[in-house]
């Protein structure tokens, strides 16, 4: 599948949290300079040169599993801390939300647009902008991201109420309103003579309700996107709820990809272990600066959807103690040395994903 | 026209790929296979006539080796050729060919993948068997293989690659009409991801007919059906085409959105369209030969609300019956004629 994916994902689901982050921020009455650095804080961390140069190379997808540490950790570049419940929370509405937006698109390269709608709102740009890709190759990133979000139906309160999302956790797809850019409203068929002249014209019913195509969206740097998908959609007045009972049933069908012993799992630990390095965490140790977000009302709330949340819903994460720290580098080799000296792990290859995870089921 | 019957729940969700549905019906023994991809895997469903019989089997893609990454399945779809019937998987690493029940596979071809991701994605996608003995396959590049199947045994080999088009290869097929005068003249028909179509002629060398240049809108659907040519877009529309003088016979605005698949009976000339708007569409298509024209009419819309669908084909040769798969579905849908 399209392996110029994982920025355009990466972009988007950032620039979802930023939305959720922002509101809880306010509702929470977090003092005014504390949540700007926090805002800057992830920010300045989700376009780092380096961190974006690894992320623009050319790649396949994480797993999923693999892009919800990234962005654990992503969350964590600031003074804020996120329990458990409340981080799982803050990727189900990041995850559901871009899905939507995808799964929307009336053209594939709409896409771009709804990336700029969120860059636009975090307000900063990304220097390499990559070469314009083809329609066609829209289309592919887009089947890619689908495959990546298939059987995700966590029901959003505010999707629920804005009617977008039904009560199975689908997403509502209209058969009314303006065509895409480029596209006819169906309708007509068109019969040419073998000199190129139309022969017949008729009408047939399309079965709903659309109207002729509206201007569309700029692709420049600035300009009116059109669209409203990837705008930010939460206020302080309007909190939002994620719902687990009932897509119990749906993920039951989720393949067993996550329990399987997973032979990519090295590779993608070393792409991980290389990414992170440029990912600079606070020390979560001064307790001064240090606050706590809550995406739930309530501190019990929190408590309960840890204790509640459905097996096969769990992100699974895996920490990785990789870092820029000197010390702990300097440890890390001397314990992968230990490791290849003494033969203490599976008797497969030596290579370096083998050691780091071979340590990290030993954590 | 048609009303839904019983679907049949499939054991994951279909993934949004272009015709994601392949359908063999096996009249001896009162069968139909169906096929489904999700994700890396192929969703093989045995349906009995009668209803009353449904067994499931699982085909994964080829790993060559553990330490690279999975691989993606593009398609899965049936071949009949006269002496046996496949069942061909093609996915990001390369083409499985199976027996039609997918029991075993007696085919590997191995797509050259670059060491390191490459912007460029590299996949293999769209599938025709063609002709006695021939089996098409499209790649990323552009390039169509072509291989030589033997009437039965392991020993298929790659006999040509034919390097016209310059995009993705998003689908292929081959006339379906059964006449021989026309399988005489062109009976293939490739398209890519720029909307250009080639029309050949199969032999121990393909000769390339025809080729109509794409308008940057690519064509994901394509069928061939007397003589004929009927592409699907992205834009929504369907254009039918002469094959052998690339003609512009007749254009449908038939869609609000991407069009994902297209299928004909070929005893009645029924018409089946499906897009990510919901609906799937019924027409009737005629083709008089002698005068070079056709007549497109249309019959019938079933809209699968909130779905958006990438697979329809009909269940039979005279359209009696036709299956549905969408995107997030865990079921084929079904109409029957009433």
């Amino acid at each position: 599948m399209s392996s110029r994916t994982l920025p355009l994902l990466f972009i988007n689901l950032g620039g979802e949290m930023l939305y959720i982050l922002d509101q809880r921020l306010r509702a929470q009455n977090i003092p005014a300079d504390k949540a700007k650095k926090v805002m800057n804080d992830i920010i300045t961390t989700m376009f780092n040169k380096k961190f974006l140069e690894e992320l623009f190379k050319p790649q396949e997808l994480y797993s999923k599993k693999a892009l919800r540490t990234v962005f654990d950790r992503l969350a964590h570049a600031s003074i804020m801390r996120l329990n458990q419940a409340s981080m799982d929370k803050l990727y189900d509405l990041m995850t559901m939300a871009f899905k939507y937006q995808v799964l929307l698109c009336p053209r594939p390269k709409d896409i771009l647009l709804v990336s700029f709608n969120h860059m636009d709102a975090i307000k900063d740009f990304v220097k390499d902008t990559p070469s314009i890709l083809r329609c066609s190759d829209f289309q592919l990133i887009r089947q890619t991201l689908l495959i990546f979000f298939q059987d995700m139906h966590i029901r959003v309160s505010i999707f629920l109420k804005d009617k977008v999302q039904n009560s199975n956790g689908r997403f509502g797809l209209p058969t009314s309103g303006p065509v895409p850019h480029g596209t006819q409203v169906p309708g007509l068929i068109r019969i040419f003579s073998c000199t190129g002249e139309e022969k017949t014209r008729l009408q047939f019913n399309n079965g709903g309700n659309y109207t002729s195509a509206i201007r569309e969206g700029s692709f420049e740097i600035f300009g009116d996107r059109v669209t409203k998908l990837g705008t930010n959609m939460y206020s302080v007045s309007r909190p939002v709820e994620t719902h687990m009972s009932g897509t119990s049933k749906s993920s039951a069908q989720h393949t067993k990809v996550n329990t399987a012993p997973n032979p990519l799992a090295k590779e993608e630990l070393n792409m991980l272990a290389r990414l992170m390095g440029g990912l600079e965490v606070q020390k979560a140790g001064s307790s001064d600066t240090a606050f706590r977000v809550n995406l739930f009302a309530t501190d019990e709330e929190e408590e309960e959807a840890l204790i509640t949340r459905p097996d096969e819903l769990s992100y699974g994460i895996i920490n990785i103690q990789a870092t820029k720290d000197q010390q702990v580098s300097a440890e890390l080799t001397k314990i992968m040395g230990e490791f290849t000296d003494s033969g203490h792990q599976s008797p497969s290859s030596s290579s370096k994903g083998d050691d780091l995870l071979a340590m990290m089921d030993d954590l | 026209m048609f009303h839904k019957e019983k679907s049949i729940q499939i054991k994951n969700s279909a993934s949004a790929l272009y015709n994601n549905l392949s359908v063999l019906r096996i009249a001896p023994r009162r069968l139909t296979y169906f096929t489904v991809v999700h994700a890396n895997v192929v969703n093989m469903v045995s349906a009995s006539w009668d209803g009353l019989n449904y067994s499931h089997r699982q085909l994964q893609s080829k790993e060559p080796n553990v330490a690279t990454s999975t691989s993606l399945i593009m398609q899965a779809a049936f071949c009949v050729l006269p002496s046996r019937e496949l069942l061909v998987v093609t996915s990001q690493k390369g083409i499985q060919m199976y027996e039609s029940d997918g029991s075993i596979m007696v085919y590997w071809h191995a797509l050259d993948t670059p060491e390191t991701p490459t912007a460029q994605a590299v996949f293999a996608r769209g599938i025709a068997a063609v002709s006695e003995n021939y089996v098409c396959v499209g790649v990323s590049s552009g390039a169509i293989l072509v291989f030589d199947v033997p009437s039965k045994g392991s020993n298929i080999t790659l006999s040509e690659v034919l390097e016209e088009h310059k995009e993705s290869i998003t689908d292929i097929a081959a006339e379906c009409s059964g006449s021989q005068v026309l399988l005489a003249v062109a009976n293939l028909v490739t398209v890519d991801d720029g909307g250009s179509l080639c029309v050949w002629k199969s032999g121990e060398e393909f000769q390339l007919l025809n080729k109509i240049a794409g308008l940057d809108i690519s064509c994901s659907s394509v069928k061939l059906w007397k003589g004929t040519v009927v592409a699907g877009y992205g834009s929504g529309q369907i254009r039918i085409y002469e094959a052998v003088t690339g003609i512009l016979q007749s254009e449908i605005n038939a869609h609000a959105r991407w069009i994902y698949s297209l299928d004909i009976a070929p005893f009645s000339g029924l018409l089946l369209s499906a897009a990510e708007d919901s609906f799937v569409r019924v027409w009737h298509l005629s083709v008089t030969p002698e005068t070079n024209s056709v007549e497109v009419a249309h019959l019938h819309n079933e809209c699968v609300t909130d779905t958006q669908i990438c697979g329809a084909k009909f269940c039979d040769g005279d359209g009696y019956a036709f299956a549905v798969t969408g995107y997030d579905l865990s079921e084929i849908i079904r109409y029957t004629q009433t």
